[in-house]
This record gives structure tokens, sequence and C-alpha cells, in this order.
């Protein structure tokens, strides 16, 4: 790993960290209340200034609220949804990996074989499944995302561990007398850490769609808060008259994933030279 | 070869069972699955019949096994909703997602591969720089703002294809690009990454020590080696295109599987919701069967190990 | 059917392949520098040199199928006299397979695993697959393939290694080549079949004329078979000349110790060239002045400030020493 980084992946870095920042200041930096519906100011176009409201630089939606400061909190949402629910996949994912591929054995086989059938259904149905039957709500969101995509870390841990876990300092470190779980944690974990970084990267960028997909289809965040989803889904009515309401939002969320997917091009072909552009 | 067919089925089996179980459970996340089926408006004397009724009131093993026994008999149940049974209900949605399956297919084979070749073999040029940003962007794109962004071009602009609906093939030209979209980009990534391997590899030399060209041993010997780690991937892509037709047919307002889960969860129809689910798991399983069956067949190395 | 070898003279005057000056560069690095020599029809000469000296790149840059990663530098490349540097793209590929051909080091590995034996023989031909046939038939009889009408549709899995081999000679040599580039044809089979295969090339180099280059770290390979030897090291050519004066009175430190460390009796366990202590450099490593100056017993400062020369030590005979006198 050599410590430069080029030029394209500093702007990549430092957009990311500007939609982190609008994220985190919004309730600082939006021009408006999110949630204040004037249905005098209905369906304005980007730029449109009222002498009592002020502007509105990306326009309104369908209830006369202003669309920036509504991406602006949608930001938060996407945010706080990736960040979550990949956190949730990733302890699941890496301890059931970790523990399958240090005891082996009907362990692993029992733990990789639900992996395999967890992976056989697709990801996106089941969580529809499972929100419409728990009934949509933010914690629901982020719990059927950290629940239904812990495999692929699952995947990644067990082989790494297994790879670790015959290198000579792990025997020795047994020898000393470490017990199981101190091995795992102390030793196993920090070096497995690349890969799972590299499957945690792509997988944010992932929830990120996840959750304004689901958004989109009602069942992700809901609605008077703002979503780029059910910002969209909403101005889809109003396509032909408002095409803002389509394009900001899903430019922010296409820009943000483009950006994720580089980065995490970029960390693989760092961490894991031989997947160069996997 | 026998034995590999025997483990492989075998494995296909587990995995089937797996995900009928995790249905199982999903279902009755939230306690009582009756609450899932009740139509709106029920009172509880009616709620409570309906639960002795469905046998919801029996202890979970024995639903367990009832709900294993009606699907080892291909029972899925009955829509309370639309009063008849869950497979018929499912069954005359399916050519409308089989036919966008296989649009987006068609469509992400025929584009994504070249595009992988076309890496491969310019590498390092502005052919590969362009098509990585193709790639990039196809695998990025949230398909339900792509849809949109097409609608509003080539629906409401140009007027060229419908915007919604299912009226003849115009009206699958859409909603397959924007649903092919992501497997063109993995189709493209996987086939680059395989023609570089087989490339670097000496038959590729030798081939070209007799004289052939690079294009002619591309087309005779590297394309046929890239293609099994390819063709592997098409199967998982197949059941990724089933999954994300819900949000394809919901933009579209195609009348497919998709569209149908989305209808049935706001009807409170979950066990056509179920059904779906069931059935696009086992398809994706049953897919990935016969490829790795199929390329079993191909290789002529494991062909040979009859 | 050995013919006597012939008193050295041929490649001086009508050489069937020539380099000149042959100079690889990996990162600006010159991993090949200045390589020189020449084979004539019926010729079989050896190209011998430790592990990663640049004998397979040299090899590739003559069939301009270089690696992406290598460049080539200064260098000329003569086929019967023609510039092969010079040429189209489209023409060097009608050179490929006609006029110069070229076999590996494993043969499993250079066959297409997907292809039929036939099909792969046949396209050296450049004539459709149903047309070359026959001839197909009878190369795979001439280089020693029993069987030929049942192993043509057959795939490289089902034959054995030397059989593979055998494969990838026909498909060098069915064009009927001037010259034939074999980069370490013997090292992955196992002894019986390395002679065999040795001597087919001979025979071949004998009968046909075919003037062959034989890349090879054994030099009991060398003794077995090669009228001449170009020994190099680590991209430079340390010593070049008659086999038989080379073995006789090597005149570089380097073939010396090679020679040392082989058992006299030239033919019996064939030894590897890592007998010599030391390492080679690698090309970001090379030094100013003799590449094998960190590993020369005669060492002085001399060598290590500059380069020495590929100078003539007897009729023929070059060595790169400053002090090939001393060499015993
Ligand atoms: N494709 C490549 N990319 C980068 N470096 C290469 C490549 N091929 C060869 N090299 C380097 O060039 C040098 C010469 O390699 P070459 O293959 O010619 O050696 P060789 O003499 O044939 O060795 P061997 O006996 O192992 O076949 C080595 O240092 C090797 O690491
Ligand atoms: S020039 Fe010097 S270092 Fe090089 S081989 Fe001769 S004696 Fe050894
Ligand atoms: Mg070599």
């Amino acid at each position: 790993m050599r410590p430069r980084i080029s030029a394209g992946i500093w702007i990549i870095l430092a957009l990311i960290v500007l939609f982190a920042v609008a994220a985190l200041l919004a309730p600082w930096v939006s021009p408006h209340d999110p949630l204040r519906q004037s249905l005098l100011l209905r369906l304005r176009p980007p730029g449109s200034a009222t002498a009592s409201a002020g502007v509105f630089p990306l326009g309104t939606d369908d209830l006369g609220r202003d669309l920036l400061s509504r991406i602006l909190y949608g930001a938060r949402a996407s945010f706080a949804v990736a960040i979550l629910s990949v956190s949730v996949s990733l302890v699941v994912g890496t301890l059931l990996g970790l523990v399958a591929g240090w005891f082996r054995g009907w362990t692993a086989t029992l733990i990789m074989r639900f992996v395999d059938a967890m992976l056989s259904v697709p990801a996106i149905l089941l969580a529809v499944l499972t929100v419409a039957v728990l009934g949509p709500s933010f914690v629901t969101l982020i719990l059927v995302l950290g629940f239904t995509r812990w495999p692929r870390y699952t995947r990644v841990a067990y082989a790494s561990t297994l790879q670790v876990a015959a290198l000579p300092f792990i025997a020795a470190a047994e020898m000393s007398g470490a017990g199981s779980g101190r091995i795992l944690l102390r030793h196993v974990l920090p070096n497995i850490a690349g890969p799972l970084l590299v499957v945690a990267t792509s997988e944010f960028g992932l929830m990120i769609l996840f959750e304004a997909g689901l958004s989109f289809l009602g069942l992700g965040i809901q609605p008077p808060a703002p979503s780029w989803g059910s910002i969209m889904s909403a101005g889809r009515q109003y396509v032909e008259r408002a095409w803002w309401l389509t394009v900001f939002p899903g430019l922010g969320l296409f820009t943000l994933v483009v950006c994720v997917n580089v980065l995490g091009d970029w960390l693989r072909d760092r961490l894991d030279p031989r997947s160069a552009g996997r | 070869m026998g034995r590999y067919i025997a483990g492989r089925l075998a494995q296909a089996a587990i995995a089937t069972f797996i995900v009928i179980t995790i249905v199982f459970f999903v279902m009755r996340l939230s306690g009582d699955p009756t609450l899932l089926l009740v139509p709106e408006g029920a009172n509880a004397a009616q709620i409570a019949e309906l639960r002795h009724a469905l046998g919801f009131d029996r202890p979970l093993p024995v639903q367990y096994l009832g709900y294993l026994n009606d699907l080892a008999h291909f029972d899925l149940g009955q829509s309370l909703v639309q009063r008849a049974p869950v497979w018929l209900i499912v069954q005359s949605r399916i050519p409308y997602t089989v036919a966008l399956a296989a649009g987006a297919l068609v469509f992400a084979l025929v584009t994504g591969i070249p595009a992988g070749i076309a890496m491969a073999v310019w590498r390092g040029g502005i052919t590969e720089r362009l098509l990585s940003a193709v790639v990039l962007a196809g695998q990025s794109l949230p398909t339900f703002w792509s849809g949109i962004l097409l609608i509003l071009l080539f629906g409401v602009s140009l007027r060229w294809l419908p915007t919604s609906g299912a009226d003849g093939p115009a009206s699958l030209v859409m909603p397959s690009v924007v649903l092919g979209a992501l497997a063109m980009s993995t189709f493209a990534r996987m086939t680059r990454i395989s023609v570089l391997e087989e490339l670097g590899r000496d038959y590729v030399t030798a081939a070209r020590a007799r004289g052939l060209s690079m294009g002619a041993a591309v087309m005779r010997h590297v394309l046929r080696n890239a293609a099994i780690p390819v063709l592997t991937v098409v199967a998982l892509e197949v059941g990724n295109l089933l999954a994300g037709a819900v949000i394809v047919e919901t933009v579209f307002t195609w009348p497919g599987i998709g569209q149908l889960a989305m209808q049935s969860i706001f009807a409170r129809d979950f066990l056509v919701v179920q059904a779906i689910v069931l059935f696009v798991s086992v398809v994706y399983i049953a897919l990935n069967l016969l490829t790795d069956l199929a390329y079993s067949a191909v290789d002529p190395r494991i062909r040979g190990m009859a | 059917m050995l013919l006597a070898p012939a008193p050295f003279v041929p490649a001086l005057f009508a050489p069937a392949l020539a380099v000149h000056d042959l100079n690889l560069l990996i990162d600006g690095a010159a991993v090949v520098d200045g390589v020189d020599f020449a084979v004539a029809s019926g010729e079989v000469m050896a190209l011998v040199g430790e592990s990663g000296c640049g004998k397979s790149l040299t090899a590739h840059a003559i069939m301009r199928l270089l690696p992406d990663a290598v460049r080539q530098g200064r260098g000329r490349i003569e086929l019967d006299g023609e510039n092969l540097s010079a040429l189209s793209e489209r023409q060097m590929r009608r050179v490929r397979g006609r006029r110069i051909s070229m076999i590996f080091q494993e043969p499993q590995a250079a066959l297409d695993p997907l292809s039929t034996v036939g099909a792969q023989v046949a396209e050296a031909t450049g004539l459709p697959r149903s047309q070359a046939r026959e001839a197909v038939l009878r190369m795979l009889a001439e280089v020693g393939i029993s069987d030929p009408a049942r192993r043509i549709d057959q795939y490289p899995f089902e034959l054995s290694g030397g059989m593979c081999q055998r494969v990838m000679i026909a498909s060098a040599l069915i064009a009927r080549p001037a010259v034939l580039i074999a980069d370490e044809p013997t090292t992955a089979l196992d002894v019986t079949i390395q002679a065999q295969i040795l001597d087919l090339l001979r025979r071949l180099a004998v009968e046909r004329g075919t003037a062959i280059v034989l890349i090879t770290h054994d030099m009991g390979v060398v003794a077995d078979i090669a009228d001449r030897v170009a020994v190099m090291y680590a991209g430079r050519i340390a010593e070049t000349g008659d086999t038989a004066a080379i073995f006789a009175a090597p005149r570089h430190p380097y073939t010396a110790l090679l020679l040392a460390a082989l058992p006299r009796l030239t033919d019996v366990p064939r030894s590897r060239l890592a007998v010599i202590e030391g390492r080679v450099p690698a090309p970001a490593e090379f030094p100013p002045g003799c590449r094998f100056a960190g590993r020369c017993p005669l060492a002085d400062d001399h060598c290590r400030a500059e380069v020495p020369p590929l100078r003539d030590v007897g009729s023929g005979h070059l060595s790169a020493c400053w002090h090939s006198e001393a060499v015993r």
C-alpha cells in the first residue's frame, strides 16, 4: 500500500465529505423548514422567489415545500440509514464469519450453508416482505437492511479468517495461552479488516440505493419526513410539470453513489491488488 | 460427474429448505400473522375466527409443519382479498415479469459483454475509459430515477415510446434498458476481468505466434474460455433482475409480479407477497443449479470426468 | 543420422535469424541490454542463462509479442536479411508461424483447453480446417504422434505433456518456417520425454534445415544438441561461441562456474544453474559496470565501473569480460 492518492480520489473524497457535511448541518444550512407547506407556493420552478417567503433555489414540491431543504434533510436520512444498517450487518456478518473460520467443522458448515441460502433470496425482496410485515419505520428499515445484508461480510470474514488462522503468529498466540475470543478480536480481526472495509464500502453505496428504493416504494422513510426516494416518488406524478422534483434528488443520489462506488473500487485495488478492477 | 450432480442437487435442496423457513419466520415477525391478512376494518371476533380458520392459533411447530406440508403440495393458500388461489393470481403475472427480465437480460448481454471485451482488448486507452464511465453509471443509477428520466425524455418530450403499461413490444424497451443497466455493468466487469485473465495465458501468445491476429485469437480462443466465469454470473443476475422488477414495474406500471407484490402489500394481501418471494427465490436457486450443471456439460475437461 | 558437427562458420555468412543490439525496457530499466546473436539454417543455437535473465523476453521480442509492460528500445531483428522491426503488424502476422514460430515451456498451457488439437495445428497453415486436415495428420505423424487420426480430434487435456509438446512442435513447423524458437521446451517434461523431444528437434533441424534457437537453463541440454551457445547473464550476453569450444575452454567466469557445477559426464544428472553463490541483481539494482561483478571471483574496481564489451577471444568465440584471459 503506497501512500500516494491520486487527484481523482481526492475529488471523490471531497464530494463524499461535502454530502456528509451537508447532511449533518442540514438544520443550519437549509434555507427553509423542509416540512412547511404552502398551497400558494406549489410546484414553483428552481430559482423562484417571493417577497414573503424568500428564494427557493431548487423550486418547491407539490405541497409548496422547499426542495433544497428537503434534499438536504433527505441526505441525513440516507446517511443515517446507510451508516446504521452497514454497522449492523458488518458486526453480525463479521462475528459469524470469525466464528465459522475459527472453529471450522460443523459450526462453519452450518453458518456457511445458511449464508448460501440467505444469498439466494434476493435481498430487496426479502426486505420488502419484512418491512411490509413489520410496518415501515426508520428502525424497521435499519434492522431489515442490517439483517438481510450480513451474509456478504460473513463470506469474506470466513475466507480471510481461514487464511489468517493458518499463519504462525496465531499459533504463537494460542501457545501463549490466549483464549479464542481474545485471539479473534486482537489478532485475527485487525488482519481481516481490509477486505471487510472493501465490502462495507460497496454495501454503503448499495444501502443508500436501497433506502431510496424502499422509500420510493413507500416502504422506507415515511412522509412527511423527507427522503430522496419519497421526494422522487411524489415527484413522479408531476414529472411533466415539475421535472426538478425528480431530477435534483436523483442527481444527488446518483452522484453520491458514484463517488462511493469509485472509492470502493479504489480501496479494493489498493488492498487486494490481485482482484484489481473487479 | 454423477457425484458432482448429486452434491449440487443436495445443496440446492438445502438452500430451498432454508429459504422456505426464513420466509415462514419473517411472516411471523410481527407476532400475529392474522393481522396481516384480515381485510381492513375487521372486528375482534372476525379476527379470532380467521386466526382459527388459518391455524395461526396452533403452536408454532405445528404451524410450521402444516406450512411445509402445504408447500409440498404446491398449495400457496387462498387470497382473502381477491378470493382466489394465490398461485393463480401470481401465475397470471409471471409472463409479464419473464418478458421484462428477458428483455433486460438481452439488453445487458448484448451491451455488457462486448463492452467488457473491448475494455480488455483495448485496455489503457480512451475506449476503456469511456466504457468504464458507462459501467460505473450503470452500476450507480437508481432504476426509479433513470426510469423516470427516460420516460421524461422518450415518452413525454420525444413521444417515441409509451410511458407506461404493457401494450406491445415498444412498451418493453424502456423498462428493459432501465432494469438491465445494472446487469450490463456486472457483465461488462466480469467479462473484462475474465478476458484480461485469458489474454495473459500462454495459449494466446502461442496462437498469435502461429500468425493469428489479436482479433482472431480473441474470437477463436479467448472468448470461449472467458465465457465460462461470465456464464456463472448470468444466473445470479437473472435473480437480481426478478427482484429489481419490483421497482421498475412500479415506475412503468408494468403488470408483472413486482407490481403485484407492491399492490398486494398495500392491499394487505400478504400470502401473495409471500408466494412471490418464495417463487423468485426458488427460481434463483434453480437457475444457479442449472448453470452449474450446464457449465459442467460445456467444459470438455469436466465432461471428460464422467 | 546425426551429421558430424560442422566447423563453426555458417552463422557468420548466412544467418537465417540475426538479432542486433536488442534492448528491452521495463519501467526504464534495460532488462535486456545489447543482445546480439545469429543462427544459421540447420543450426541449433542455445540461449542459456539463469531464471529471469531475459531469455523469454528476447524470444518474445523476436516474435514481436512482448507483454504490455515491456518496451523495445534499440535493436534490429533480421530474418533472412529482412528487417522485421520495420514491418507493419499486418506484415508481421504473415511472418509469425510461416517464417518464424515458437514453442513454449508448458505445452499444456500453450494450447487452448477448449479447442481440439487438430484445430490448433491447422491454424498455422492459414487454410480452412477441412483443407488442412491431411497436412495436419501428416505433420502429427512426423512429430511422432501415434494414431494421429484419433489424436487430431482430441482436446489437450486428453494428451500427456510430452504429447502436447509434440502437438506444439507440429503446429510450429507445419508451415515450414525457417526459424523455430523453442523456449525451454523440455523443462516441464520428465527426463525420458525430454530426450525424445530434444532428438526430435535435432532431427528437424538437420532434415528440414530449420534454424533453431533453443532457450534453456540446462547446460546438459546444451551439450546434447546445441551447435553454438550464447550465455546470458542479467540481460546481456556474457559469452558466445561454438559449443565444443566453450565447453572445452570457457572464457567468461560465469560460464566457467556454470560448467564447473556440471557433472563431468555431461549427460547424467542435469544441474540447474542456481548453483553459483549469490543472486542475480534485480533490474532496478543493476550495477553500472559488469552485471556479474557482485558474484564474480575475479571482479575488481575496473569491472565494477565499466561495462565489459563482447570481444573476440578466438575464432568467433566472444566473451564480455575484462579478465577473459584469467578464466580457467
Ligand atoms: N510481463 C512482464 N511484466 C513485467 N516484467 C516482466 C514480464 N515478463 C518478464 N518480466 C521480467 O523481465 C525479466 C526477464 O524475464 P524473462 O521471462 O525473459 O526471463 P527468463 O530468462 O525467460 O527466465 P525463466 O528461466 O524463468 O523463464 C525478469 O526480471 C522478469 O521479472
Ligand atoms: S568483467 Fe570482471 S566482474 Fe565481469 S565477469 Fe569479468 S572478471 Fe568478472
Ligand atoms: Mg522464460
